[in-house]
């Protein structure tokens, strides 16, 4: 099979989480805006927690330069894993992978795609992420599009049951390693713990800052405690 | 709200968010050496899922039931290594079906 199509294939199980969550975010901005808006948003920014803190600016603020600042750091703090992401994926790349394949490929790390990737065996090449990211983004994009046309003649009740799935996923992409690798069942356990504390106990700073110091702090413990071994995919 | 400032709203937001994904992605071309910072790495996208996840996965559906029921089901499949799409579909339709049934009972 071609790399693009096995990072198609890969990217489905993304592609149709996505669907069901951005189905989730069409109905929300349809509120308040076009479809096509809704979907554009999707479509340019391919991302789940900084579109909703977007959304929300964008319907709360009137248009201003510090509407616009505000909105500039809220991206900036809640999508600064990508930055990490980045870091880490950029270890896993084969020779081939060039500047402006780099800069392609860049627009589509999410959360998943990165998970997706980094658990592959060896390096990765630019046409194997160029799959996953193109149907994961059809997935995404086209899932905002029905939500924001279609959201309201389905039922309450499974348009809130499929706002589940996206976590499911999350769920599936950290259990089985962390049964594996005491390092992984280490940082799953600390990053939650953290992530309770901060949900319950420190309210007021926002769930983006909240992640970023949650997973600096659990993953750096896990780098501590339990640092991987050369060439061990733990 | 008008077009044109609805169009630089996306444009910053989408911008920055092109930004931080892309320049650490392209700048970065030495291989890590040091154990500690590849290790930090390795864990850093299992600590972002898990906190993402936790606690707001119980309140994804609006219901602390219907959530938890969910979530149950998501993890006790994950445990038995089901393909990604097969949990996160299991999790809504639990989520859903308890919410039928309790809807049924009330």
């Amino acid at each position: 099979m071609s790399p693009f199509l096995k990072g198609m294939r890969h990217g489905i199980p993304i592609a149709l989480g996505y669907l069901s969550v951005s189905f989730g975010f069409g109905i929300l901005a349809a509120k308040h805006f076009s479809v096509a808006v809704a979907t554009i948003i999707s479509a340019t920014n391919l991302t789940s927690a900084g579109q909703l803190a977007g959304l929300n600016i964008m319907t709360e603020c009137a248009p201003s330069i510090a509407a616009f600042l505000e909105m500039a750091l809220t991206q900036l703090i809640i999508n600064m894993r990508y930055s990490l992401m980045g870091i880490s994926l950029s270890q896993k790349l084969d020779g081939t992978f060039n500047t402006p394949r780099r800069m392609v490929t860049a627009f589509g790390i999410t959360d998943e795609i990165f998970a997706a990737a980094s658990a592959q065996e060896g390096k990765i090449t630019a046409r194997y992420l160029y799959g996953m990211i193109l149907i994961a983004f059809l997935g995404w994009t086209g899932g905002t599009f029905l939500g924001a046309s279609a959201g309201e003649i389905l039922p309450q009740s499974l348009t809130d049951a499929m706002g589940l799935s996206l976590y499911g996923m999350f769920l599936a992409i950290i259990i089985p390693p962390a049964r594996k690798s005491k390092g992984v069942l280490l940082v799953v356990i600390a990053a939650a713990f953290l992530s309770l504390i901060f949900h319950f106990l420190l309210p007021f700073i926002t769930s983006g800052f909240a992640v970023i110091l949650c997973a600096v702090a659990a993953a750096a413990l896990g780098a501590w405690l339990c640092p991987v071994r050369e060439e061990e995919d733990a | 709200m008008s077009t044109g400032n609805i169009a630089i709203f996306i444009a910053v937001m989408a911008g920055v968010t092109y930004l931080i994904r892309m320049l650490p992605f392209t700048l970065f071309r030495k291989e890590i050496k040091s154990p500690f910072f590849k290790s930090f790495l390795h864990y850093v996208p299992y600590a972002v899922l898990s906190a993402m996840t936790i606690p707001s996965i119980f309140y994804a559906t609006g219901s602390l039931l219907t959530a938890a029921v969910g979530t149950i089901t998501a993890a006790v499949l994950a445990y038995y290594r089901k393909s990604l799409i097969v949990v996160a579909l299991a999790a809504a339709a639990a989520a859903f079906l308890t919410d039928v049934l309790l809807q049924y009972l009330t």
